[in-house]
């Protein structure tokens, strides 16, 4: 049966970028989209883009593996581009001060220099987040989610409930593909030969199936926790914790570091969150 | 043994707040330490209630008023709270899957640790060390999807048996397995019970199967009151079984019948302890009065698997050359264990899935093209679970869904509903909501959406699960009430009382390959077959061997035709 994960298609593989702790990637992950996403010095960003395609390579992801969230990512990225600049064309301007026409495109739409160094800077800021967050989410094994989070100080009941989703997600699907194969077999239209409202009257007939029969669930998940000491204390430890190892203390002072750096190149250097070639 | 009540109930009674009348009466019951006890009583009969006032989930999760005392240890209940008690009573739950709540094998085990805040490296040792009591130890990085039900169970088991427990709860132990895989949890418990001297308590109501391996003491239980409490061999010797709604072992029945009188001097508790010296003539005179009569179904052929193999990734077959055919009014059953391909099977049947190749032919006729709806004229699917079938609140309604989908006019549909309505004695319940109903009641409205559709087959997949004897039979009477009809029925089942009783002819399946095709009672005494698709030899297979009677295969099938003589009477 094709009942196994794929939301994250955790690849396991041996690589030092496996073997890190789940704790660790959670927090170098953080540590370098806060840079990123706090910095609009494209050098700076181009930087950590570059650092992170090598880490991507080191983990030994394949390209077939990602190609479809590249995809998505591609296109969303394209279209806030094309959105931002119709609602905003002047931003450039405002942001740098000065004004470089190249051109007038319609009306009150010019296109400017600042503009499209603003835009540029902006889409590879957005496209260095990527193979990050893709390294976290491929290299890290599903059990160790929760751990980490409760590592980083989320609630360890917060925690759980990811590491509950990952557990169920499967079981919930396998439920509904039965439950829509059985009421389409009594006559259940689901196809595009329906009009919208009768197919969202549709979806109901096998929503509200779905929404029993997980519950049923619920309450045998409860219990099984109950019985067994969830809750009891304020804390708890975790089977899947990974001791961290001078590897993770390397990775944490690497990444600690790239932040700190971005964060001085803007301070003293560009002493604004913007890089200015225009002045 | 030494006279210490672990546990004791003194004049206990509980009523749940959401109900008018308590669920327990005046309970009086001491279990001793290193006892194993069996509790056993029909559905509702507050078994599981009892059950969880032992560990907690009474009043911790359900809330209700409780009377009169329970001692566990010698601590009141009421003035623990759920995490104490689970320190002294490891529950296993009946859904295996259901509580599991690790992502894997290891995880699950250590959670009781967890919550505990054991460190890390103790945590590891100590899930090594129980994983190997229940044989897990290979397999603690697997992930719930690649366990069968059994390991999911000996993974519940090391769950709750790593906080080293006094007793340990079965509730309903042997639900969803397949026959031979509850007969090894069965042993398991057993060998747990002689190696480690815990008390074990296990909430059953199948009985022959808890009897394969010895019990101290049998509980049973009835209308919130205990009936009996008193040894196997006492037990299945007196009038209790009949007179509760439980189902006594096959091959007391078989005595019965043969005109033996069952006394507990014959030690019949369990079929290998039962002395058959003085029962031999009785039965082989019986064996040779039955016969056994010679009922060819001769009807044209209704559905046909011809050479039909599938597979989801293309690599791994699901179906393998698949071969039957089913003859217009049989009623079928498709047997083996989980992942063998049964369910696989119904899925071509009703065009969910297109077969790889081969052919299915509805009447000599490929379905091939015909869609899923198109299909539903032919074939319905009742689910096992009816909440995953209802989705309308009203019973009316409920049922009329397929034809209303249909656009048939209301006319036709309240006709068509009203018969149907009858036909499932569903008639008095027309304007009732369905949450209203039991479980049984449920199945029968979702039997009903389906048989107003009028298809000439119906597939139901464990029609009979988590049933106790008397709902057993009342929906498989009615099954057969609407055989009479002319419909065809094929049923999915790991019961094996279902398959013998009710199905004369058994497709077995085991890893996607068809390994028998033939009568009920051949398949439940070829020993091949039964290994090869986890069955279990039926109990009344080895009477004829302990009674000497040479076609052993010949006296179950004398027996299913005797018993359903009798009914049909």
């Amino acid at each position: 049966m094709n009942t196994k994960m794929k939301l994250f298609s955790y690849n396991s593989v041996d690589t030092s970028i496996h073997r890190l702790s789940g704790l660790t990637k959670l927090i170098c992950f953080l540590l370098l989209t806060f840079a990123v996403m706090f910095s609009y010095d494209i050098r700076v960003i181009l930087a950590v883009m570059i650092f992170s395609i090598a880490v991507l390579m080191l983990s030994q992801i394949r390209y077939s593996q990602i190609r479809l969230m590249i995809i998505y990512v591609f296109i969303f990225v394209l279209i806030n581009a094309v959105i931002s600049f119709f609602f905003s064309p002047e931003q450039g301007v405002k942001i740098y001060g000065t004004r470089h026409d190249i051109a007038n495109l319609y009306g009150d739409y010019k296109l400017t220099w600042e503009q499209i160094f603003y835009q540029v800077t902006k889409f590879f800021k957005y496209l260095s987040v990527i193979p990050l967050g893709i390294i976290f989410l491929l290299t890290t094994n599903p059990s160790e989610f929760a751990s980490s989070l409760n590592g980083i100080g989320v609630n360890y009941k917060a925690a759980f409930a990811v590491a509950l989703t990952l557990r169920y997600f499967p079981d919930v699907q396998r439920d509904y593909r039965d439950i829509s194969q059985a009421q389409q077999a009594r006559g259940l239209e689901l196809s595009h030969k329906a009009k919208f409202v009768d197919r969202f009257k549709n979806s109901l007939l096998i929503v509200i199936p779905l929404i029993f029969s997980s519950l049923d669930r619920v309450e045998t998940i409860s219990n099984a926790m109950d019985l067994r000491g969830f809750a009891k204390s304020e804390t708890r430890t975790w089977y899947t914790s990974k001791k961290l190892t001078s590897a993770d203390y390397t990775a944490l002072v690497v990444s600690a570091l790239i932040f700190v750096i971005t964060i001085c190149v803007s301070v003293f250097i560009n002493h604004s969150r913007f890089y200015n070639p225009f002045i | 043994m030494d006279k210490q009540a672990i546990i004791e109930f003194q004049d206990f009674s509980f009523q749940y707040y959401s109900q008018s009348e308590p669920t327990l009466h005046n309970i009086n019951l001491k279990i001793y330490r290193g006892e194993k006890i069996l509790i056993i009583g029909p559905s509702g009969s507050g078994k599981s209630t009892l059950g969880h006032c032992l560990n907690g989930l009474i009043p911790f999760s359900y809330k209700g008023e409780i009377t009169g005392s329970l001692k566990v240890n010698g601590l009141e209940t009421k003035e623990q709270d759920i995490f104490k008690l689970s320190k002294m009573i490891g529950t296993v739950l009946q859904d295996a899957d259901g509580q599991f709540v690790g992502l894997t094998v290891g995880e699950d085990i250590a959670f009781a640790l967890e919550n505990d805040n054991i460190p890390n490296a103790e945590m590891h040792e100590r899930v090594k060390k129980v994983a190997q009591m229940v044989d897990m130890h290979t397999l603690l990085a697997s992930s719930p999807f690649e366990l069968s039900g059994g390991q999911k169970q000996r993974t519940s088991l090391a769950g709750v048996m790593i906080d080293d427990v006094d007793i340990l709860l079965f509730d309903e132990p042997l639900a969803n397995l397949d026959p031979a895989t509850g007969k090894t949890a069965i042993e398991i418990i057993d060998d747990i019970h002689k190696n480690s001297h815990k008390t074990i308590i296990i909430i059953e109501h199948r009985l022959e199967d808890v009897l394969h391996k010895g019990i101290d003491r049998v509980i049973v239980i009835n209308d919130g009151r205990i009936v009996a409490d008193m040894n196997a061999h006492k037990l299945v010797s007196s009038t209790v079984l009949a007179e509760n709604g439980i189902r006594e072992p096959l091959y007391v029945t078989a005595l019965k019948y043969a005109g033996v009188n069952v006394t507990s001097d014959t030690q019949p508790g369990h079929i290998t302890t039962l002395q058959t010296e003085l029962s031999k003539t009785a039965l082989t005179t019986w064996y040779n009065a039955i016969q056994s009569d010679e009922r060819k179904n001769d009807n044209p052929s209704i559905l046909k698997m011809e050479h039909v193999s599938f597979s989801y990734d293309g690599v791994r077959p699901i179906l393998d050359d698949i071969n039957f055919d089913i003859c217009e009014g049989e009623m079928v059953s498709i047997v083996g264990k989980n992942g063998a391909g049964k369910s696989t099977l119904s899925k071509l049947l009703c065009g969910f899935e297109k077969e790889d190749r081969g052919a299915i032919l509805y009447k000599g006729e490929n379905i091939r093209d015909k869609s899923i709806k198109e299909r539903a004229k032919i074939l319905g699917l009742v689910m096992q679970n009816p909440n995953q079938m209802i989705s309308k609140p009203m019973i009316y309604d409920e049922i009329a869904l397929g034809l209303r989908l249909r656009n048939v006019s209301e006319g036709q549909i309240a006709e068509r509903v009203e018969k149907v309505l009858k036909v499932c004695g569903l008639s008095p319940f027309k304007s009732w909501p369905i949450s209203a109903l039991s479980y049984g009641q449920k199945k029968r409205v979702t039997i009903a959406s389906i048989l107003v559709l009028d298809p000439k087959i119906i597939i139901l997949d464990e029609p009979t699960a988590g049933q106790d004897f008397r709902h057993y039979t009342e929906i498989m009477e009615f099954l057969v009430e609407i055989n009479k009809l002319g419909v065809t029925i094929i049923m999915i089942t790991h019961d094996m009382h279902l398959m013998l009783e009710y199905t004369p002819h058994a497709i077995v399946l085991a890893g996607g390959r068809k390994v028998a095709d033939t009568a009920a009672s051949i398949v439940l005494t070829d020993s091949r077959v039964i290994e090869e698709a986890n069955l279990k030899e039926t109990s009344l297979f080895r009477l004829a061997q302990m009674a000497g009677i040479e076609d052993g295969t010949q006296f179950v099938q004398g027996f299913i035709d005797y018993e359903r003589r009798i009914k049909n009477r």
